[in-house]
């Protein structure tokens, strides 16, 4: 388990990137939801914290690939793998996400920190 | 609806037809391509895929298992159509009836008047014509790049870091300077410049030199520039001339109202080949930008299946991005419609600013050079509370 940050620093409609390998994006929603998936977009190499968040589906900056943040599913092309998703545990007010054990689904050119 | 027949097996059509199946048709669809590919995705054909850093199966844009329950006429172009039939004719000598169609079709790159068939010339706009080019791109060798825009941009830049020696030319003060305005684009210009490519501005093409292969480009003011390659980019015209006849009313596209509706019942038109009404703008307009084709994907599929009585929300402003050297660059809204334009982040220099574009008090676009955070936090700005009709 990861902590990410204390839940009054996350403000609805925010989201942290986290320096894991491959690094994790956690948001919140403006609906309440603390979800987490891979930071990085299954298209090429762009922070999907950086992206549109709206709802529960993340835009990525670059170009426009969007995400459901509960299945980590393609909503939108040019994207057509889907993103790892990670469980969120909150505990005594800080954010934690359990890391996925899938193989994540890393763009061309991007490997893992441990591999490269 | 019992048929769909959708022309045109790009990005426009491909995500129109997603769009109708997942607002509950299911009825009879199909897609008729010309090029023989599966959809692919074409931004990277000028960038990643032309450098070698992603391959053909990187390009593919369906996804893996999908299943449209589509059948595919693919290697076959539309050659007309008769609208109150609502039949379209193949290029194979068959034919498709349908109850609804939909035209996306796309463009084609245009070719300058007179290349005469010299080998070495080049245009960009298919898979077929980035795998010739790749082939071209080798170390040393000598590119022409014609036209500013963003194929001549991205396709110097390209070349540039494959370490050929690029020229381009450009009619304007810079490249891109038609849509970022001139100030900005100077700072594009700029960059390219830093990284080798030769900028030839206010320049016309006369005459490509050479027997059977291209040697060189002349312009208007007698220079001739030496080329082992040359890349035409300047634009793209709609595919179109086969609904000549057909009683669409055609302009700069197919002209379509505010939802892809032509004017007759039971044939829209989206993508590149399209020219939707746009009340900001005030008349029909063509979008190139690759995000114009998906927003308008679904509203295009509502307005087929709704028979034109669904409204569409209106349009958002236009946005694009392109990647040139290790800059990223992203755009939205219209350029032309500022009277002031002020970088409020970063320095033009550094390579990483972000600049707004003003009428008045008022925002009407945004530049993001290398600024991802910061840009799409002003997108969603100007996305949420849209031009105004001005």
């Amino acid at each position: 388990m990861i902590p990410a940050c204390p839940l009054a620093s996350l403000p609805r409609g925010e989201a942290l990137r986290l320096e894991a390998d491959p690094p994790i994006a956690v948001f919140h929603t403006e609906e309440g939801e603390i979800l987490a998936i891979d930071d990085t977009c299954t298209h090429q190499d762009a922070s999907l914290a950086d992206g549109w968040l709206e709802g529960c589906e993340i835009e990525c900056p670059l170009h426009a690939s969007r995400f459901d943040l509960r299945t980590g599913r393609v909503d939108a092309p040019p994207a057509k793998r889907p993103v790892r998703t990670h469980q969120v545990v909150i505990e005594d007010d800080v954010i934690y996400v359990v890391p996925s054990e899938e193989e994540p689904n890393l763009p061309p050119g991007v490997t893992l920190k441990g591999q490269a | 609806m019992n048929t769909v027949c959708v022309v045109g097996a790009s990005l426009a059509g491909l995500l129109t037809a997603r769009a109708l199946r997942g607002q509950g048709y299911t009825g009879r669809l199909v897609l008729v391509g010309e090029e023989r590919h599966r959809p692919y995705d074409r931004p990277p054909l000028s960038k990643d895929f032309l450098r070698g850093a992603v391959g053909e199966a990187d390009l593919a844009l369906e996804g893996e298992g999908e299943e449209l329950d589509a059948e595919w006429r693919l290697g076959v172009a539309a050659t007309g159509l008769d609208a109150v039939a609502r039949r379209v004719t193949l290029s194979d000598a068959t034919s498709i009836r349908a109850d609804g169609i939909v035209i996306a079709t796309g463009a084609s790159a245009r070719t300058l008047r007179d290349s005469r068939g010299l080998a070495g010339v080049h245009t960009l706009r298919t898979l077929d014509d980035a795998r010739a080019l790749r082939r071209e791109l080798g170390e040393g060798r000598r590119l022409v790049v014609i036209g500013g825009g963003f194929i001549g941009a991205e396709v110097a830049a390209t070349a540039c870091e494959l370490g050929l020696e690029v020229t381009l030319v450009e009619s304007g003060p810079a490249p891109l300077a038609g849509v970022l305005g001139a100030p900005m684009a100077e700072a594009i210009a700029t960059l390219h410049e830093r990284r080798g490519v030769r900028l030839v501005r206010g320049a016309y093409v006369t005459e490509l030199t050479g027997a059977g292969r291209v040697d060189g480009v002349r312009l208007a003011d007698g220079a001739h520039l030496p080329a082992d390659v040359v890349v035409v980019g300047i634009g793209a015209i709609p595919n179109i001339s086969w609904l000549e006849g057909s009683g669409l009313e055609l302009g700069d596209g197919v002209l379509c109202d505010e939802g892809g509706g032509t004017r007759v019942p039971g044939v829209v038109a989206v993508g590149d080949c399209a020219a939707w009404f746009d009340l900001a703008q005030g008349g029909h307009h063509r979008i190139e930008h690759w995000t114009g084709a998906r927003q308008r994907a679904a509203v295009a599929a509502a307005t087929l299946l709704s028979g034109g009585t669904a409204r569409p929300e209106p349009a958002r402003p236009p946005y694009f991005w392109s990647d040139q050297f290790d800059i990223k660059i992203q755009f939205i809204g219209h350029a032309g419609h500022a009277d002031s334009v002020t970088v409020e982040e970063g320095d033009l220099a550094g390579h990483s600013f972000l600049a707004v574009y003003r009428q008045g008090e008022r925002p009407v676009a945004v530049l993001g050079v290398n600024q991802v955070r910061l840009f799409t936090r002003w997108r969603r700005h100007l996305e949420t509370a849209p031009v105004q009709a001005g």
